[in-house]
C-alpha cells in the first residue's frame, strides 16, 4: 500500500508540474507580446526561445505520464476523460508557442493606436487559458469547483471576442493597406482562438466532470 | 465408495465457484480496478476459512427442508443442482447455487414420496425475497453516504482510486468469507449425514472435526471453480448489467457481503437472541440476488439511469426457473439412480443410519439429536402399519 501511494503521489506531481508548465507558457506569451508591441526584440527573442522550451518539456511530461497510467491501469473509469484533457490543454500551449513564432517570422506591422487593444486581447485569452488550468486542477482535487472556473473561461472568451471585434473594426477603417489590415486581423485572430480553445477544453472537461460522480 | 459418491458435491462446488465469485469481485474485475489473479487468490482464501470457521449455521436449516437419507440419493440431488447450475452459467446467467440446491432436494422428496419440511421451506422462500431488498436498503444507505462524503472532502482522483482498489480487495475478502460461510451449506449441506471423516486433531493447536474437513473440500472444490471459470461470468457481471464506476462496485460488494453474512453468521445470531431481539434465520442465500439487490438500491441511489432492463429482466426469469429445473433434473436422475443403476437413494429409517454411518457411529448420535425426526416417525409409522396390514393378510 506504501509503495502504490508513493508511486500515485509522483504521478500526481507530474500532473501538477505539467499544469504549471501550461500557465508558464501562458505567462511568457502574455510577456513575449508585450514586448513585441514595445519594440524590445531581445526581451521578446527571450520569451520565445523560453516558450519553445517550456512546450517541449510540457510534451515529454505528457507522455510519461500517459505511459504511466496506462502501464499501472490506473483509474481505468476516468483515464481516457484525463489524458484527452492534458492532450487538450497541450493544445492550447501549442498555440501561444505558435502564435509568438509568427509574430517573429512575420514581424507584423501594429498601428499605434490598437497596440493596447492586442495587450487587453492578449490579457483576456491568457486569463481564460489560467482558469482553464484551474479547472482542469480542480477536476482532480475539487469536482464541485470545476463549474466555478468553467464559467470564469467563458466570460474571458466573450471578453476576448469583443475586444477582437473593436480592433478588427478599428483597424478596417484605417487608410493603411489591405495587406496590412488583413496581417493585424490575422494575428488577432490568432490569439482570440487561445481563448476559444480553452473555451473548448472547458465543455470537454464539464462532461468529464459529471461522468466522475455519475 | 463413499468418495466417488463425493464427486458430484465437488462438481457443485466447482460451479458454484464458477458462478458466484463473479458477485464478489466480477464488478471489480469488469472494470479493471484488480486483477483476475488477485481476485481469484483473495477469493479462494477467505471462502476456504468462511466455509470452514462458520459453515454450519445455514448447514442445519437446509438439512430440515429434506433430510436426503441415502448416500446415492445425496449424489444425485447434489449432481442435478449442479448439472442446473452448470447448465445455466454457460448460458452465461448469474445462476443461484443455492435455489439450485433447494429444488433438486424438493425433487428428491417428490420422488421418494417424504414430505417437505414446510416451515422451513417457508423460511428458505422468505430469505429468497429478503435477500435482494436487504441488499437494495444497505446499498441505498451505503452509497448516498459515501456519495456525501466524496463530495465534501478533496481527495485527489489518484489516490481515490488508490483507496478504492485497496477497499475492493478488503471488501472482497469480506464477501469472500461471507459466500464460503453461507454457501458451504449448498455444495457440502446434503452430504453432512453421511461424513465419511473423523475429527483430526492437529496436536494441541486445534481440532478439525469432520464436518469442517467436509467443509474444507467443498470448499477447495468451490476454489478451483472460481480460478478456472469464473472469469467469463465476471466480464459478464461487470460490463452488461450496469455501468458501475469503481465506488458503485465497492457499495455493491459490501452490501452483497453484510446480507450473506447476517444469513450465516450464527456469533450474530446467538447475540441477538441473547439480547432478546428477533433472531436472522441461518439461511443458504443467493449471492446472485443480493448483487442485483445492491445494484438496484443503486439505481434508485442515482435516480433510476442506466440499468440494462433487458439483461435485468434475463437475470430475473432464471430465478424462476432454476428451482423447477433442478427439481426436474434431479427427480429424472433419481428415477434413473434407482432403476437403471439399481442404487439406494432413499432408506427407511430402520435401516438409515446403522448402514450408512456403520463407521461413524458418533456422526450418527450427533445427527440424531440434530435432525428433525418427525418424518422418520411418520415414515416408521408407515412401515409399520404396513407390515400389520401383510400380517392381517397373510392370516386371511
Amino acid at each position: 500500500m506504501a509503495i502504490l501511494l508513493k508511486k500515485i503521489k509522483r504521478l500526481e506531481l507530474q500532473i501538477e508540474n505539467y499544469l504549471d508548465l501550461v500557465v508558464k507558457g501562458g505567462f511568457l506569451f502574455k510577456q513575449g507580446v508585450k514586448y513585441y508591441l514595445e519594440e524590445q526584440t531581445e526581451e521578446f527573442e527571450n520569451r520565445m526561445k523560453s516558450i519553445d522550451i517550456t512546450e517541449s518539456d510540457a510534451d515529454h511530461l505528457r507522455r510519461k505520464i500517459e505511459t504511466k497510467l496506462y502501464l499501472e491501469t490506473l483509474i481505468p473509469e476516468s483515464r481516457g476523460d484525463v489524458l484527452g484533457l492534458l492532450e487538450s490543454c497541450d493544445k492550447v500551449l501549442n498555440m501561444t508557442a505558435e502564435t509568438l513564432l509568427q509574430f517573429s517570422i512575420e514581424i507584423p506591422f501594429i498601428l499605434p493606436e490598437v497596440k493596447n487593444y492586442y495587450i487587453e486581447l492578449t490579457e483576456a485569452s491568457i486569463s481564460a487559458l489560467e482558469e482553464m488550468v484551474a479547472a482542469v486542477r480542480a477536476y482532480f482535487t475539487d469536482i464541485n469547483s470545476v463549474k466555478g472556473h468553467i464559467n470564469k473561461v467563458q466570460l474571458f472568451e466573450s471578453e476576448s471576442d469583443k475586444i477582437a471585434a473593436k480592433l478588427k473594426h478599428i483597424v478596417f477603417r484605417t487608410d493603411i493597406q489591405l495587406s496590412q489590415k488583413m496581417h493585424m486581423r490575422y494575428f488577432a485572430l490568432h490569439i482570440e482562438s487561445i481563448a476559444d480553445e480553452a473555451e473548448d477544453v472547458c465543455d470537454r472537461l464539464s462532461i468529464a466532470a459529471i461522468k466522475r460522480f455519475n | 465408495m463413499i468418495w466417488f459418491y463425493l464427486v458430484s458435491g465437488l462438481f457443485l462446488g466447482w460451479s458454484l465457484g464458477g458462478n458466484d465469485a463473479a458477485n464478489i469481485f466480477g464488478t471489480a474485475v469488469g472494470t479493471r480496478m484488480i486483477k483476475f489473479r488477485t481476485a481469484a487468490i483473495v477469493s479462494s482464501i477467505f471462502i476456504v476459512l468462511g466455509a470452514v470457521i462458520s459453515g454450519s449455521g445455514a448447514t442445519e436449516t437446509l438439512g430440515k427442508l429434506g433430510a436426503v437419507n441415502a448416500i446415492a440419493g445425496s449424489f444425485t440431488v447434489a449432481l442435478a443442482a449442479a448439472v442446473t447450475v452448470t447448465w445455466m452459467t454457460k448460458m452465461k446467467l448469474p445462476v443461484s447455487t443455492s435455489q439450485a440446491i433447494v429444488g433438486a432436494i424438493i425433487g428428491w422428496n417428490l420422488f421418494t414420496g417424504s414430505p417437505t419440511e414446510v416451515n422451513s421451506l417457508i423460511k428458505i422462500v422468505t430469505t429468497w425475497v429478503l435477500c435482494p431488498l436487504l441488499a437494495a436498503a444497505f446499498a441505498f444507505v451505503i452509497y448516498k453516504i459515501t456519495m456525501a462524503v466524496l463530495t465534501r472532502t478533496k481527495i485527489h482522483l489518484l489516490k481515490l482510486d488508490s483507496y478504492n482498489r485497496v477497499g475492493l480487495i478488503l471488501v472482497g475478502a469480506f464477501g469472500a468469507y461471507s459466500l464460503g460461510a453461507n454457501n458451504i451449506a449448498n455444495v457440502m449441506g446434503v452430504f453432512v449425514p453421511a461424513n465419511p471423516f473423523n475429527d483430526l486433531s492437529l496436536g494441541s493447536l486445534f481440532t478439525l472435526s469432520g464436518t469442517q474437513q467436509l467443509f474444507l473440500l467443498g470448499a477447495i472444490a468451490i476454489s478451483v471453480g472460481v480460478f478456472t471459470y469464473s472469469y467469463k461470468v465476471m466480464m459478464t457481471v461487470g460490463n452488461e448489467l450496469f455501468k458501475l464506476t469503481p465506488i458503485a462496485a465497492l457499495v455493491v460488494v459490501l452490501s452483497e457481503s453484510i446480507v450473506l453474512f447476517l444469513f450465516a453468521s450464527k456469533g450474530l445470531e446467538t447475540w441477538l437472541a441473547s439480547h432478546g431481539l428477533p433472531t436472522i434465520p441461518l439461511v443458504p442465500v443467493s449471492s446472485s440476488q443480493a448483487v442485483i439487490g445492491g445494484i438496484v438500491g443503486i439505481v434508485l441511489a442515482r435516480k433510476g439511469r442506466g440499468i440494462n432492463i433487458k439483461v435485468l429482466g434475463k437475470i430475473s426469469s432464471g430465478w424462476i426457473t432454476t428451482p423447477i429445473i433442478a427439481a426436474i433434473i434431479s427427480f429424472v436422475a433419481l428415477y434413473f439412480a434407482q432403476n437403471v443403476f439399481e442404487q439406494k437413494v432413499v432408506a427407511p429409517y430402520n435401516e438409515t443410519k446403522v448402514e450408512i454411518l456403520q463407521t461413524n457411529p458418533v456422526h450418527y448420535a450427533q445427527f440424531k439429536e440434530k435432525t428433525d425426526t418427525t418424518i422418520y416417525k411418520n415414515k416408521s409409522n408407515n412401515i409399520n402399519q404396513s407390515e400389520q396390514n401383510q400380517n392381517d393378510n397373510s392370516i386371511d
